[in-house]
């Protein structure tokens, strides 16, 4: 009998795998299954050839008028999820639709449905006025030349850069050219806008007035859909709907962030200030019983632990270990979860430690 | 969509593209801080090309500018420059818009044809191209004794070889432009190193006799050989038709060939582009940016 259930699924349940995707296609904006994507990297010696898997088995499920997430360190592959979703790269496995066409078979008819901001860039042409560049890029999508002109005023007025339509953009400073690039990107009015990372090198106040559009934009219109990157738990858990957690190409997480949170209802969250630990003891820490996940952050000489408790009594012992260590104990505080634990606990490890660790490699 | 619309909406995509792109290629073409920069690049480069190219004529033939030799060759190299002009414009508009301007990745997912796009980006150049090709044929009319006698040139025939010219050269820039998109790294000047090497192989200042036999067959599969050969016959008729190469086809068959050669030259270009095209979105090239 085993056998034969393995035979049929196998042979019979295989060419099935995707059945219900063409149907399923029409009620997501963002729809993936299996996805993945490995880059070759072609060493000088056939030898030295090696491979990186940017991204491992991704199933999303994105409805039209949502605002999701993807919530990961640096190298997680945000990018490369973003890319193969806008047709830019092709998977190595699995496949995407987006705005009910797949990206892969039906580029030509994605494209017009679509637009996308990389922040952290300067791009656009130089020689061309803020409002030529948008103009110019309005125009490709099919944009009457009027209609055009009105989005590009209130869109710069929206940024903060209305002042600025006639500059030249070589003039412009690289956070004011990122404006001018997410500008051009809600231009078009795309079913489903893909950010990567777009508050990457702008100043606090612009970030700040970004995310607010951002969200005010697929609040105003149920068939607007954006799908989101960034490294900045804040950004994540207070603009998302939705929230996909990212690591070595793999999802690990998907929900609405509160959701997330309330993973770790049932442990006991303490931040502690220390004299500086220098990097050791944190083993020993990690140790203790009733202690499950322990970060530490180093910044201008100072020491945070991060505790993620299964009991809050645990922290008695973590207090004796420390003081019998000789570590001065300078503030202790209980919290509530943040999304930056839910990832510690699901990564072992800090976005920032794991960032750490990748550059200490790379 | 019926058929026809459909056919209608990828022809308005098509003449956006080449529109805009022509529009945003002259705006980059023409940016020059300083006029004066301008006529270096457009007039007195060319002319100092064609100047070396005189002096070394004259060396060797002991000054017979009489013979018909000479205006073979002036009319050759004048005529060359567009080949030169068009394939870098075409093909380097890849380079620029991928790492200069970082716009690549945003051009290719706006719903644009993309070829046509590089092509009308090779616009500006041509027109400037234009410009240099005049100059040097005016130069050579008034100070090197080339003759062009207006009232004897085959204006229809030269209209046409010109059109079906710009299409051929075109083409060869859309299939060098698929290549540069594969080409990560250093690949400046490559667009003027192709039209380089090519002129030897293209008739544009000797006959396709000197090279040796087993090269040959490469100048005959050149369209632009056929092209330049079209053009001095339809400017200076007689004089063109004394060199052995091509004198046995006439100025039909010529165009014949140039027509075949051009069209086999766009199936080659719209296969090869899509095919790198295919490549580069397999490797991750299209918003490649190599810090050079
Ligand atoms: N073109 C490429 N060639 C080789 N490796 C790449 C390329 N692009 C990205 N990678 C690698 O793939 C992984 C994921 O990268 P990326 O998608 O850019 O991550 P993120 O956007 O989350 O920072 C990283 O390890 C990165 O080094
Ligand atoms: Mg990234």
């Amino acid at each position: 009998m085993k056998l034969l259930d393995d035979y049929y699924t196998i042979t019979l349940r295989q060419p099935n795998k995707f059945a219900n995707f063409r149907r399923k296609t029409m009620d997501f904006a963002i729809l993936s299954e299996h996805l993945g994507r490995v880059y070759k990297i072609r060493g000088a010696k056939k030898a030295e050839a090696k491979q990186i898997i940017a991204l491992q088995d991704v199933n999303l499920e994105i409805r039209p008028g949502e605002l999701f997430g993807l919530l990961g360190p640096n190298g997680a592959g945000k990018t490369t999820l973003i890319k193969i979703l806008t047709t830019l790269l092709a998977p190595t496995s699995g496949r995407a639709c987006v705005a009910g066409f797949d990206v892969q078979k039906e580029a030509p008819k994605v494209r017009p449905r679509i637009n996308m901001v990389s922040g952290g860039e300067s791009s656009g042409y130089g020689l061309l006025t803020v409002r030529e560049n948008l103009w110019m890029f309005a125009q490709f999508y099919g944009i009457p030349s009027r209609q055009a002109h009105q989005r590009i005023d209130e869109l710069l007025a929206v940024v903060g850069l209305a002042d600025r339509a006639n500059s030249k953009s070589s003039d412009l400073s690289t956070g004011l050219r990122q404006k001018m690039n997410v500008v051009r990107g809600f231009l078009t009015d795309p079913d489903v806008l893909f950010l990567d990372e777009p508050t990457l090198g702008l100043d606090v106040g612009a970030s700040r007035e970004v995310r607010r559009f951002v969200r005010k934009w697929v609040d105003d219109d149920p068939t607007r859909t954006i799908l989101l990157t960034t490294h900045y738990m804040v950004e994540a858990d207070e603009l998302c709907d939705r929230v996909a957690i990212i690591n070595q190409g793999k999802v690990l997480a998907c929900d609405a962030p509160a959701t997330l949170k309330q993973r770790l209802q049932r442990e006991a969250i303490f931040r502690m200030q220390v004299s500086p630990l220098n990097g050791s003891g944190l083993g020993a820490l990690q140790g203790l019983p009733g202690v499950r996940k322990v970060s530490l952050h180093e910044q201008n000489g100072a020491s945070t632990l991060e505790f993620i408790l299964e009991r809050e009594d645990a922290i008695a012992a973590v207090v004796n270990a420390l003081t019998a260590g000789e570590t001065r104990i300078l503030h202790l505080q209980k919290r509530e979860p943040t999304l930056e634990d839910v990832f510690v606990d699901l990564v072992g490890r800090s976005i920032e430690e794991v960032e750490r660790a990748e550059q200490a490699e790379g | 969509m019926s058929t026809t619309s459909q056919i209608r909406a990828s022809f308005l995509e098509r003449w956006r593209s080449f529109r805009l792109a022509t529009w945003l290629g002259w705006q980059i073409e023409s940016n020059w801080a300083d006029p004066f920069l301008f006529a270096i690049y457009s007039l007195i480069k060319p002319l100092a090309g064609t100047a070396i190219l005189v002096v070394m004529y004259s060396i060797i033939t002991r000054s017979d500018f009489a013979s018909p030799v000479f205006p073979y060759i002036y009319l050759g190299n004048a005529f060359y420059m567009y080949v030169g002009q068009v394939m870098t414009g075409i093909s380097w508009a890849v380079i620029d818009d991928r790492e200069h301007y970082k716009t690549m990745k945003y051009m290719v997912i706006a719903p644009l044809h993309f070829p046509t796009y590089l092509m009308g980006r090779g616009v500006a150049r041509f027109i400037i191209a234009t410009i240099s090709v005049f100059v040097t044929l005016l130069f050579g009319v008034l100070f090197l004794g080339v003759e062009i006698d207006l009232a004897q040139v085959d204006w229809l025939l030269f209209i046409a070889s010109m059109l079906v010219g710009v299409v051929m050269l075109a083409m060869m820039g859309l299939i060098l432009a698929g290549v540069m998109l594969l080409l990560a790294h250093h690949s400046w000047g490559i667009g003027e190193a192709v039209a380089g090497a090519l002129y030897l192989f293209s008739g544009a200042i000797f006959p396709l006799e000197v090279l040796p036999p087993a090269l040959r067959p490469l100048g005959f599969l050149m369209p632009v050989t056929y092209w330049l050969e079209l053009l001095r016959r339809t400017l200076v008729g007689p004089v063109a038709q004394a060199f052995p190469t091509l004198a046995a086809l006439s100025n039909l068959q010529l165009m014949g060939i140039l027509l075949g050669l051009t069209l086999a030259f766009a199936l080659l270009a719209s296969f090869s582009f899509r095919w790198c095209m295919r490549l580069a979105r397999e490797r991750g090239l299209i918003d490649l940016v190599t810090n050079y």
